[in-house]
């Protein structure tokens, strides 16, 4: 099961850096796909069929935005010109931030141990034991979701709305009448 | 060993944020890393052996508590996955109009246009 | 011929009732089984999407306009948030689980859980339509480059054939 999860996890840090270094943005694109149904893949494995339901449809609909955004422009391809000082920033930035990271998940608990069992306070407990009784709900993510942490998927909904009218007030039909303005004037 | 898997991912994504010139890549950078937060939050929650947390007919309470996986991260990774799909419309959508303004993906061809 | 060839839209023609029939049950069911309003939703996107794809905007505008989603998506976030308000009159706190408080019914029926089956609805009305206003904003902008005289690219926005 961990091996499993183990080389589930290798191929899709392989389709992570194949989708980062090629040099064709729609190969790129699908590779992104791959990663995120791995990732569905490994949901279903941590037993969580809820979220693996979201994020292969959610993965569909992503590939379909990219794709619509990438495809129809004449450029697919790039450059690849990379300034040395950059990237050797980057380089040691990164190396900072991984030696940090190993000290910090060296901390955790061993996997396969929720923090539920070691805190008997946490309120996932009253979750689990109430669940049913207190909400009726035999799911209990959806009793959490729409129940116990309303407000979260309140505030879901107000992000999703907000992310709407930006990409409304950002593409409106205005703003490109002026850009065609623009052009006839150089014209 | 797992956590530590995850992390490579998540590094991968900041490398191509860090770096990467064009904005396409740059959205797929941070899908990349948004993707490895999602399934670090969900490991946290994982028991050994355990089931999914959704009881069945004529199952006992107390053995569905001692055997289920952590249901909190994933009500909370739910909402996030949605959420993510929002930020790429949105992300996506200034991708296209900066790409109409100046006629590249480029960010350093952006900046030379503007001066 | 707008949109894709025949065979796919022969299969459209036959698919797109069988998502958004999956789609109804993911939502109404997502209190006993896996799935939910989220999924659900975006379900119920993708069966309008398949349809924008294989056939074109025109015919997708037609079962489901850009002012309708706009106003679904409003209807679905009004609809969770009395809900909510609801829970303050009956149950005393925002986001009271009142009907179940009232009334419980049977565990593992349809008719269980509350409010939770109600919000399911909302939710899945809301994150549908809203994904589907997405998809249409973002398939609305068609740029054309075109090279002009001296070389450099220009941006035409302009529609390639005027009406």
């Amino acid at each position: 099961m961990v091996e499993m999860l183990g080389l589930l996890l290798i191929f899709m840090i392989i389709g992570a850096v194949i989708a980062i270094e090629t040099k064709n943005l729609l190969s790129s694109v699908i590779s992104v796909g791959a990663v995120g149904f791995g990732l569905s893949i490994a949901f279903l494995m941590l037993r969580a069929p809820d979220i693996a339901i979201t994020q292969v449809v959610v993965e569909v609909l992503c590939l379909v935005i990219l794709i619509r955004a990438t495809i129809s422009r004449d450029v697919t391809g790039i450059s690849c010109d990379r300034e040395f000082f950059a990237v050797v920033c980057a380089a040691v930035f990164l190396i900072a931030i991984f030696l940090f990271g190993i000290k910090a998940l060296l901390a955790l608990p061993e996997f396969g141990t929720p923090v539920m069992l070691l805190i008997k306070s946490a309120p996932t407990n009253t979750y689990i034991s109430e669940g049913l009784k207190q909400t009726g709900a035999a799911n209990i993510v959806s009793a959490i979701l729409l129940d116990y942490r309303a407000y979260d998927t309140l505030g879901e909904a107000t992000v999703l709305f907000t992310a709407i009218l930006g990409g409304l007030a950002i593409l409106r039909r205005k703003a490109k009448k002026e850009v065609t303005q623009i052009v006839e004037d150089k014209e | 060993m797992i956590y530590l898997l995850t992390f490579v991912l998540f590094s991968i994504g900041l490398y191509g944020v860090v770096t990467k010139k064009n904005t396409v890549k740059i959205v797929i950078s941070l899908v990349i890393m948004e993707y490895a937060v999602n399934l670090f939050l969900v490991l946290l929650g994982y028991r050994k052996g355990g089931i999914a947390p959704i009881m069945e007919k004529g199952q006992e309470i107390q053995e569905f508590a001692a055997a289920t996986v952590d249901p909190l991260p994933q009500a909370l990774v739910l909402t996030a996955i949605v959420i993510g799909l929002g930020v790429l419309a949105l992300m996506v959508s200034l991708c296209i109009r900066l790409y109409e303004k100046y006629g590249t993906f480029d960010i350093s061809e952006m900046k030379r246009l503007k001066g | 011929m707008k949109g894709m060839t025949l065979i796919v839209k022969t299969v459209t023609r036959w698919v797109k009732g069988f998502i958004f029939l999956f789609g109804l049950y993911i939502i109404l069911f997502g209190h006993l089984t896996p799935g939910g309003g989220f999924a659900g939703g975006v379900i119920l996107a993708c069966s309008y999407i398949l349809l924008t794809l294989a056939y074109s905007k025109e015919v997708a505008h037609r079962s489901l306009s850009r002012a309708v989603a706009s106003e679904l998506d409003s209807v679905g976030a009004l609809i969770f948030l009395s809900i909510a308000l609801l829970g303050i009159y009956f149950g005393g706190g925002f986001f009271v689980n009142f009907i179940h408080r009232l009334s419980p019914g049977e565990p593992f029926r349809f008719l269980s859980a509350g409010i939770i089956p109600l919000c399911n609805v909302a939710i899945g009305i809301k994150v549908g339509s809203s994904l589907f206003m997405i998809f249409v904003i973002l398939s609305a902008m068609r740029v054309i480059v075109r090279k002009s005289d001296n070389g450099r690219e220009i941006i035409d926005n302009r529609r390639k054939h005027p009406r």
